[in-house]
């Protein structure tokens, strides 16, 4: 016990990622604009004195214009486009993190426990996953939308419950490569029991790459909510979200160009946004997994 | 490599299954039928209809029948289109979509390939980094957003091109373009990767040593190991492609299957929202196969 380096305070992990991510200007960027997007989405009624679904029949399909407050414009029905960019965001993102959710407690479940239990077991969940991966993903999100209505909650989980796959292999992989090393070794020389195991040595050792994957996630995950409300199968009026504001803006495109373009940029933004992020934690986090830029 | 290719091909099978199973489940147990009308039809003819379709049986039996079916070739009537089979509106929209699709890939390798091979060999200079910051907005962009800006902006501001329909090879640019730019950027991405990883190697330093011209040293030796990681993008590409044209097609009023699919999708055409999923099911996981074949065969250290 008294041989215990001491003096000189450890660095963790985390330690070490905050320093690499705060030299990666492009990361903190986007971080920062990720910030103001959420903020004005959820600032949101403080910032217009429109709501959602009230009609301006006097001005309907005008430019933005600061006069009236439409600062985004109306859409053809004379709702107020800024407001509705912002609601939008509010169901692309509240998706995107519940899906994200959904599919990270599946994909941590299912891997860590094929992972830790190994064999058999192992051999057969990650079959099991396999056959799943080949599926053409979004034509059976499409078909879920299509057969089971069109709610919200049912995109988280359909959605969720298709993305868990690959949180399902990094985690087992992470949790195969961890369970051959030195300290969970000792901890159970020194008789610690299997679930404490996972719970206090093995699950935060895998909390860095779940959360590089997370941040990958939420994008993708947005990404199909606003593919399903484009076609019409997502988000049902008078809600709205960023795919269904694309979808009803290039409908109008021709004479009413600003209807696309905000809600396309705010999408293109996001998504944006989540990727760098995505990618410099995954520099900072997981150094070993340097893969391509 | 024998071997390994009759358990590569047996792995698909139980993926097609679930696929098929899937799918003829969600189809059956969903609300709503494709007789519902808002007019009720008399209950004779109702039971008539499920008759004539065999919608009377157990969904075991029905799903038999399909099963039989679909190793003839035969996916069935449609449902919605009036006298049409599954299988002709197959043939008469997989072509176009074929068509469009395989133009976007190879669009999306020939470029993706030349800008991640320029990235490479300028590691770190301002080409590499403007070019692969526009490669990260071409991932970040989903092509649903980036057709109708495109349309926007070359079909009714400028007028260069038309902005849908299929005729002339003109009205096929920007479905093109839109479809491929996402995989342009990601083909690219990987190529720097692993070029600028075969750059450092010890082969194309000797061949630097040797005085060859950089075009020859890139094009007759460093592409074939680079593109191995390409090969296996394969894979997922088509899986995009595919993915992505339901909507470009929709966007552009391209008479292919995505379109039919979401046609049948709307219309609950039973038959064809199931003929389609499982037509391209099948080619993804005939394509995969292929794929890691190929994979296989360039890089014999490949463990599946």
């Amino acid at each position: 016990m008294s041989t215990l380096v001491t003096g000189q305070t450890g660095r963790s992990l985390w330690d070490d990622a905050r320093d690499t991510l705060k030299k990666n200007r492009a990361a903190m960027t986007a971080i920062a604009l990720m910030g103001f997007i959420v903020l004005l989405v959820l600032a949101a009624p403080l910032l217009s004195p429109y709501s959602i679904d009230s009609t301006d029949w006097e001005r309907i399909s005008i430019p933005p214009s600061f006069a009236t407050s439409h600062w985004f414009g109306t859409d053809d029905v004379g709702r107020d486009l800024f407001i509705r960019t912002l609601y939008g965001g509010r169901i692309s993102l509240l998706v995107g993190l519940a899906a994200t959710a959904v599919s990270l407690l599946i994909g941590i479940a299912w891997g860590a426990t094929a992972g830790y239990a190994g064999g058999k077991v192992d051999q057969v969940m990650m079959r099991i996953v396999d056959v799943l991966y080949a599926m053409p993903f979004m034509f059976v999100v499409i078909l879920l939308m299509v057969f089971f209505g069109r709610n919200i909650f049912l995109i988280f989980v359909a959605v969720g419950a298709i993305n868990w796959l690959d949180m399902a292999r990094i985690v087992r992989g992470q949790t195969l490569s961890l369970k051959k090393k030195e300290f969970i070794e000792a901890a159970r020389a020194g008789g610690v029991s299997p679930a404490n195991i996972v719970r206090r040595h093995i699950v935060p050792n895998l909390l860095g790459v779940v959360a590089v994957y997370v941040t990958l996630t939420i994008p993708q995950v947005i990404l199909v909510e606003s593919f399903l409300s484009f076609l019409g199968l997502g988000v049902q009026e008078p809600m709205t979200s960023w795919g269904a504001l694309v979808n009803d803006g290039a409908q109008v495109m021709e004479t009413a160009p600003w209807a696309l373009v905000f809600p396309a940029v705010f999408l293109a933004l996001t998504l944006f946004c989540f990727n760098f992020i995505g990618d410099g934690l995954r520099d900072a986090l997981d150094p070993r997994d340097r893969r391509d830029s | 490599m024998l071997s390994f290719a009759f358990r590569r091909f047996l792995s698909g099978i139980p993926t097609l299954l679930v696929l098929l199973a899937l799918s003829f489940a969600l189809i059956r147990v969903a609300p709503g039928g494709p007789f519902d009308t808002e007019k009720q039809v008399p209950p004779e003819i109702q039971e008539r209809l499920n008759a004539a379709y065999h919608l009377d049986e157990p969904l075991w039996m029905q799903f038999g029948r399909y099963l039989g079916n679909l190793m003839r070739g035969d996916f069935g009537p449609s449902f919605q289109y009036k006298d049409y089979t599954v299988t002709e509106l197959i043939g008469a929209g997989f072509p176009v979509s074929l068509q469009l699709g395989g133009l976007a890939m190879l669009l999306a390798l020939l470029a993706g390939i030349s800008i991640g091979t320029t990235a490479a060999l300028k590691q770190n200079s301002r080409t590499d980094h403007v070019v692969m910051g526009m490669a990260m907005t071409g991932i970040s962009i989903p092509n649903f957003v980036l057709a109708p800006l495109l349309v926007l902006l070359f079909a009714v501001t400028l007028r260069w091109l038309p902005a849908g329909g299929l005729g002339e090879w003109r009205s096929l640019v920007l479905p093109v373009i839109s479809l491929a730019l996402p995989q342009i950027a990601y083909v690219a991405r990987l190529t720097r990767g692993s070029m600028i990883e075969v750059l450092r190697s010890d082969f194309i330093r000797t061949a630097r040593a040797q005085g060859l011209p950089t075009l020859e040293i890139i094009v007759g030796h460093a592409l074939k190991p680079a593109l191995v990681p390409i090969v296996s993008y394969l894979g997922p590409a088509t899986a995009g492609i595919i993915t992505g044209s339901v909507v470009i097609e929709q966007i552009f009023g391209v008479p292919g299957l995505g379109r039919f699919f979401v046609q049948g999708a709307l219309n609950r055409d039973y038959t064809l929202v199931m003929g389609v999923v499982v037509f391209y099911g099948v080619l993804i996981i005939v394509f995969n196969f292929l794929v890691d074949l190929a994979y296989r065969w360039l890089d014999p250290r490949v463990q599946l």
